[in-house]
């Protein structure tokens, strides 16, 4: 038990280290980031603090409470999914448009050409 | 680019005069053609419409073709609309719908650019439209008896289709899948505006009721595709029940459907 402690807290400090570093190089926008952060963050305080992981696993009825820790990253890529998709839907929305704009922009550049 | 420059400040006043007279043009109508490689049957369906329609403004919307779609499409006249990339039929449907609204069309008429709709219906769709009170004219294939057949299959999606959305409308719709249709402007307006991207023809209806729009049908006549397959295969055709279905109930969710309708 304790070693999945330890296995967990050394994941999410090197999870932590390697979304910090990707912000810094500018390979992740802070906007994406901040869901990360704060489950690298919500892993670490869980890993460290036995108190509250027993206590979540008892609350949602876990009998093995490292198995909460599961639970947790599982509702994460849940939620971090969910996330995603919803960005895919606004870019491709955006992406459709800016087709579209492109398309009466060249016609209208055209039509003004021939004008000449 | 000099002279570009100045045809630009010199017409630019000109250039919106003539959009002022259209708008005061309440009959200018303006065909869209939605074609993605369709450079084989572009012809046909342009000269089709030029021996049934004098005088007419043709666009094509080129979806992003990979054929010589756009080339034969310019050698025709037309006007064209060159998407840079695929973005499938709502989207390239609904650009035309914006250039329409951009340039005062009154109406506009949306027709398949692969052959399939046969122009010799329209100037009775465009009569009704001129007539003021509908806003979306639908070509129906199923008004009256025609020699348009379909295969049982898709016929029990396209029944089941239309009668989902007579529900929701109020009104009997018989042809829901139909894209042969004549839009007023206020109908133009809504699409630049809103279309649905993918299969647009069922969802776009409840849509344009619940804005308070006006819909009618008229029988059309279509032929089977030209040449070339038809875009539809199982796994699509079932992708197309359930997406259509779940945005027609969401849209029930979201508007407020007999609200005001009282008026209209």
């Amino acid at each position: 038990m304790l070693r999945t402690h330890i296995f967990s807290l050394v994941f999410s400090i090197f999870l932590f280290v390697i979304i910090i570093e990707l912000i810094r190089r500018k390979k992740l926008l802070e906007r994406y980031s901040l869901l990360w952060l704060g489950v690298a963050g919500l892993m670490m305080v869980v890993s460290v603090s036995r108190g509250l992981l027993d206590f979540l696993a008892e609350s949602v009825g876990i009998y093995y409470p490292p198995a909460a820790l599961f639970l947790v990253g599982l509702l994460f890529i849940v939620a971090l999914l969910l996330h995603f998709s919803l960005v895919i839907s606004r870019m491709s929305e955006e992406n459709k448009t800016l087709a579209q704009k492109i398309a009466l922009l060249e016609c209208d550049i055209i039509e003004k050409e021939n004008e000449v | 680019m000099v002279n570009y420059k100045i045809s630009v400040t010199g017409k630019g006043k000109m250039k919106i005069m003539n959009e002022q007279k259209k708008y005061d043009d309440s009959h200018s109508l303006l065909i869209i053609m939605p074609s993605y490689n369709e450079a084989d049957n572009l012809t046909a369906a342009v000269l089709d419409l030029r021996e049934n329609l004098s005088d007419v403004d043709i666009l094509v919307v080129d979806d992003g073709s990979t054929d010589r779609t756009k080339e034969v499409a310019l050698d025709l006249g037309c006007r064209l609309l060159k998407l840079p990339f695929n973005i499938g039929i709502g989207g390239a449907v609904q650009t035309g719908y914006k250039y329409a609204y951009e340039k005062g069309y009154a109406f506009a008429v949306q027709f398949d650019g692969d052959g399939q709709h046969s122009a010799k219906s329209l100037p009775k769709m465009i009569s009704v439209a001129k007539s003021g009170s509908w806003d979306l004219v639908i070509g129906s294939r199923y008004l009256e008896d025609n020699e348009y057949f379909t295969p049982l299959a898709r016929r029990m999606g396209m029944v089941i289709f239309s009668r989902i959305v007579s529900m929701v409308v109020h009104q009997k719709i018989t042809d829901s899948t139909s894209g042969f249709r004549v839009l007023s402007r206020r109908a133009i307006e809504f699409c630049a505006n809103n279309y649905p991207a993918d299969y647009p023809e069922v969802e776009v209806i409840p849509q344009l009721y619940f804005a308070g729009l006006t819909i009618t049908e008229v029988p059309a006549s279509m032929k089977k595709r030209q040449r070339g397959k038809s875009s539809i295969t199982w796994s699509k055709a079932i992708y197309y029940m359930v997406k259509v279905v779940l945005a027609i109930s969401i849209s029930l969710l979201r508007e407020k459907p007999d609200k005001g309708r009282e008026v209209a």
